[in-house]
């Protein structure tokens, strides 16, 4: 995929794209081990096992309901919301386990942001939506806050889309611009993972095309897990990618490897029948 | 309506069209008077609404308005309120409303915002808590009232004051208020509250940055309709601030409300029925400036946070 530049001439902080080199040692931010997901009597995912490697982006795959939302959120502990969840196993960043007694969940998820499938930026202004976390978060001088603002709507390829209306309502904006808005917001909070609850998939082509781009300048400052049902944009966009499966009415991780070998030469058939199109 | 293709159509009609026709000729007749007289009765109805709302503010306007003037407004009554104005009813009423919003605000939206955020619907408080709600919203204002005086004016030993009749008037407002604020509140898209978390927002963060100015609104709507009905209520404030209708000094002092005044003046006055009616304009004036005020502070708390789309 040839890179494709949102506006002529605007500035990204991030740079122009990179073929992953960051992705050549592998080294893992997120440990996932033996993960369980409850709701109820009912089982999302089970014993799931996987890495997540630093700088690089991992797709997860698979059919509707096999339980990659529900691993998503579990990274960053927003299954807490869910009052039947029940989560067993265990997820450690940076080595250190998120469901120790004791962990900060608020500060966890300033360092993992997440991105969902429906754009939601809050019904106040451009600004605001950037400010308003990073001031929750202690930011408090007007001149970092401008330039954090700033940078953010820049690596979003968004200032010189809206740096004359900043003040105007987030919902103005379009489908598209409101989710490069919304990972925006992640943004400025200075994550080291960002996930993403099929961020393309309520967006148009064009829209899609231009935050994919984004998610792949991304990659080597951000780590970045994606949930996709696009299979031929995880096979641009991804370094590994995860295939997720519903074996009995639970979701069971299948395969994880490299993304270019769980595509074209997949080691268990369910996974060659689906990416190949047969299945799911 | 297209009634030949009904009829070419069905078969069976064409075989004998002198009955069949008819009777579906009929049929659409009747359809159509029933349409027509359905249309006659929704007007009627929301005429008849209107006509009784016009009626009753011409005839109050009628009868009070030769009477109203800016000294009635700022004159104390006299000779037990035929002679003079309504200045001291006027800030006894308006300090009962006072401690009723005073009290209700916090106390109700603290509750909805429980209810709707904090609680989980089917737990066993949360079920008190909302049929309490219902029976609440459904006593009589007079069990208010003996409620009122037994409680804080007795028990509480507040005695007959402002304080008690605003309280006792919270108490009705409160189920209104709450049940307001709480639908407002689960009305807001539930994206919000997950982006808000994903952000390592508090609730509070959530709550006061986006929820609640979201629902603001239906707040504000629920906060009109509880002082609706304080600020129109007499049976309740009999018994709890009273019916002196000198100036209040201070909270803890017996007051008389603009609803009580003209309920005293109609029916225990003889002579005062011109001064009610001017009161009564005044209340009714009261009422709209109440929620013009209302609504524009609730735009403008919207606006500071929020911007609508």
């Amino acid at each position: 995929m040839t890179p494709v530049a949102l506006t002529p001439h605007s500035p990204y902080t991030l740079g122009t794209l990179q073929s992953g080199p960051a992705c050549c040692v592998p080294q893992p931010i997120l440990e996932i081990k033996n993960l369980t997901v409850r709701y109820g009597d009912s089982t999302a995912l089970d014993g799931v096992s996987l890495d997540i490697y630093k700088g690089c982006i991992t797709a997860l795959i698979g059919p509707s309901g096999c339980g990659k939302t529900s691993f998503l959120s579990s990274l960053n502990r927003l299954a807490d919301l869910i009052p039947a969840a029940k989560i067993s196993g265990d997820v450690r960043f940076n080595g250190e386990s998120i469901y120790a007694p004791g962990v900060d969940v608020r500060r966890l998820r300033t360092q993992i942001g997440m991105v969902f499938q429906k754009a939601n930026p809050f019904p106040l202004s451009i600004r605001r939506n950037l400010e308003m976390p990073l001031k929750e978060h202690g930011v408090r001088h007007s001149h970092e806050l401008k330039a954090r603002v700033e940078n953010a709507l820049q690596d979003v390829g968004l200032w010189d889309e809206v740096k004359d209306r900043l003040d105007t309502p987030a919902l103005q904006l379009s489908g598209g611009q409101q989710q490069r808005l919304c990972i925006a917001r992640a943004l400025v909070l200075k994550p080291s993972v960002l996930l993403m609850d099929e961020p393309c998939s309520a967006l148009d082509p064009i829209s899609s095309g231009v935050v994919e781009d984004l998610i792949l300048r991304l990659r080597g400052t951000y780590t970045v897990v994606i949930v996709t049902h696009n299979l031929a944009q995880a096979k641009r966009i991804a370094n590994y990618a995860a295939f997720f499966w519903m074996k009995e009415r639970v979701g069971k991780l299948i395969e994880f490897g490299q993304s270019q070998q769980l595509f074209e030469a997949p080691v268990d058939s369910l996974t060659a029948a689906y990416v190949s199109g047969s299945r799911g | 309506m297209q009634p030949d293709s009904s009829v070419s159509c069905a078969p069976g009609l064409m075989a004998a069209p002198s009955v069949a026709g008819s009777t579906l000729l009929t049929a659409q007749v009747h359809a159509k008077l029933s349409e027509r007289l359905f249309v006659a009765a929704v007007w009627l109805a929301a005429a008849l609404v209107a006509a009784s709302f016009l009626w009753i503010v011409a005839d109050i306007a009628f009868h009070g308005f030769a009477k109203l003037s800016w000294s009635f407004l700022t004159e104390a009554p006299r000779s037990s309120g035929r002679k003079g104005g309504i200045s001291t009813i006027l800030v006894s009423t308006l300090l009962i409303l006072a401690v009723t919003v005073a009290v209700a605000v916090p106390l109700g939206v603290g509750v909805a915002v429980w209810l709707s955020e904090f609680s989980r619907r089917s737990s066993r408080t949360a079920r008190v808590i909302n049929i309490a709600l219902d029976v609440l919203a459904g006593i009589p204002s007079i069990v208010f009232g003996l409620f009122g005086n037994a409680f804080f004016c007795v028990f509480l030993g507040l005695g007959f004051s402002i304080v008690s009749g605003g309280l006792t008037l919270a108490c009705m407002a409160l189920p209104i208020l709450i049940r307001a604020t709480e639908s407002g509140l689960s009305a807001v898209p539930h994206d919000w509250r997950q982006g808000a978390a994903a952000l390592g927002l508090s609730k509070a963060a959530a709550l006061w940055h986006v929820l609640l100015p979201a629902a603001a609104p239906a707040i504000t709507a629920g906060l009109l309709l509880g002082i609706g009905r304080a600020v129109a209520e007499t049976a309740a404030l009999v018994f709890t601030s009273g019916y002196v209708d000198r100036m209040p000094e201070s909270l803890m002092d017996s007051g008389r409300s603009l609803a009580v005044h003209i309920y005293d003046l109609s029916m225990n006055v003889s002579g005062g029925d011109q001064a009610a009616y001017a009161s009564a304009l005044v209340l009714i004036g009261l009422l709209i400036v109440i929620n013009a005020v209302a609504i524009q502070l609730s735009n403008r708390f919207m606006k500071s946070r929020i911007q609508p789309a």
